[in-house]
């Protein structure tokens, strides 16, 4: 009974949902080397805002696909091929909640808030 | 006795356990992706909410990018180390399964420990969830973040000692698959937190 439990039901070169020692190691370095970009990015000031802001969300992106392809295995593989789905969909979902969330939030400010009146003013105005 | 019932190895059966092992790996991704909807809720509250601020300090008065960086190291150390311990999962090696997890373990409490310490400074600074509207949006977002990682520890310690009592059965392989994603999206969660919340105030 142990001796079977030991064997692995599949060999691991057969399934991509495994990952391979190499890959995790690729996984970690390249995700150490973009961490360090975007805190060195920030904490150095050698960018001006815009710039600044655009490159960490760059990286921040780059490093969420290394890690979905080098940890969490997601592909085009037959196997993974449901989860791949499934996450895209997702990411379309947060796209809108976020994206249109701020957007819709953002126009409220610009177009609702009279910033420059005080209550008092826009009190006597009605 | 135990192990025999919960575990239907055997010469077909393995066929039909690799099944029901992607069925569930299948669903649990789904459980994951709908925790992304939490967090992108919580991250757009926070996006909405990050200027008002109620004349309080801001992120960038507030935060130790420094801290914040060690923070991240030990998470991404976590996840590595989860790697390693799947692969020793994957070659049948139940002793350094253990020891793996035992390491992921240590780098998550560390990480948690530090979560704790920075919520408290905070707090003990009188800049606590109730001075400002951002700050509301920033202890809920990174709280939940932490509340997940804090669940994840429990979770790795229960399977630490289910996987040193049950061997690596065909249950125990399925639910150190689940515990993997789970760990490992947290990771991928903790990335928007460093870049959205911690970065950006300092830009």
């Amino acid at each position: 009974m142990s001796k079977h439990d030991l064997n692995p039901a599949h060999p691991a070169s057969h399934d991509p949902a495994h990952g391979t020692f190499g890959g995790y190691v690729i996984g970690m370095v390249l995700s150490v080397l973009l961490t360090f970009a975007s805190f060195g990015a920030v904490m150095t000031h050698v960018v001006s805002r815009g710039v600044g802001l655009a490159t960490i969300v760059v990286l921040c992106v780059v490093q969420l696909v290394v890690q979905l392809v080098y940890f969490l295995h997601i592909g085009t593989a037959r196997d993974q091929r449901a989860n791949t789905g499934i996450f895209v969909c997702t990411a379309f979902l947060i796209a809108v909640i976020v994206g249109l969330s701020l957007w819709v939030m953002h126009n409220a400010n610009v177009n609702m808030m009279p910033m420059q009146m005080s209550v008092g003013a826009a009190m006597a105005h009605e | 006795m135990t192990t025999i019932s919960i575990n239907p190895a055997g010469g077909h059966d393995a066929a039909h356990d690799d099944d029901a092992s992607t069925r569930t790996t299948v669903g649990f991704w789904i459980y994951l992706m709908s925790d992304c909807l939490i967090f992108a809720t919580l991250f757009a509250t926070f996006g909405v909410l990050v200027n008002a601020t109620a004349g309080g300090p801001n992120g960038g008065a507030l935060f130790d990018l420094s801290y914040v960086l060690g923070e991240t190291l030990l998470l991404l150390a976590s996840s590595f180390t989860f790697g390693l311990a799947m692969l020793n999962l994957y070659a049948g090696r139940r002793t350094r399964v253990i020891a793996w997890l035992a390491v992921t373990f240590a780098f998550g409490a560390g990480f948690v420990a530090m979560e704790v310490l920075e919520f408290a400074k905070l707090v003990h600074e009188g800049t606590g969830p109730e001075r400002s509207a951002f700050l509301s949006a920033y202890f809920t977002l990174v709280g939940t973040h932490g509340l997940h990682v804090t669940c994840g520890l429990l979770w790795i310690a229960v399977m630490m000692h289910q996987t040193f009592r049950f061997g690596l059965t065909g249950v125990i392989r399925r639910r150190l698959a689940c515990l993997s994603m789970f760990w490992h999206f947290l990771d991928l969660v903790w990335i928007c937190v460093f870049t959205f919340v911690y970065l950006r105030g300092f830009l």
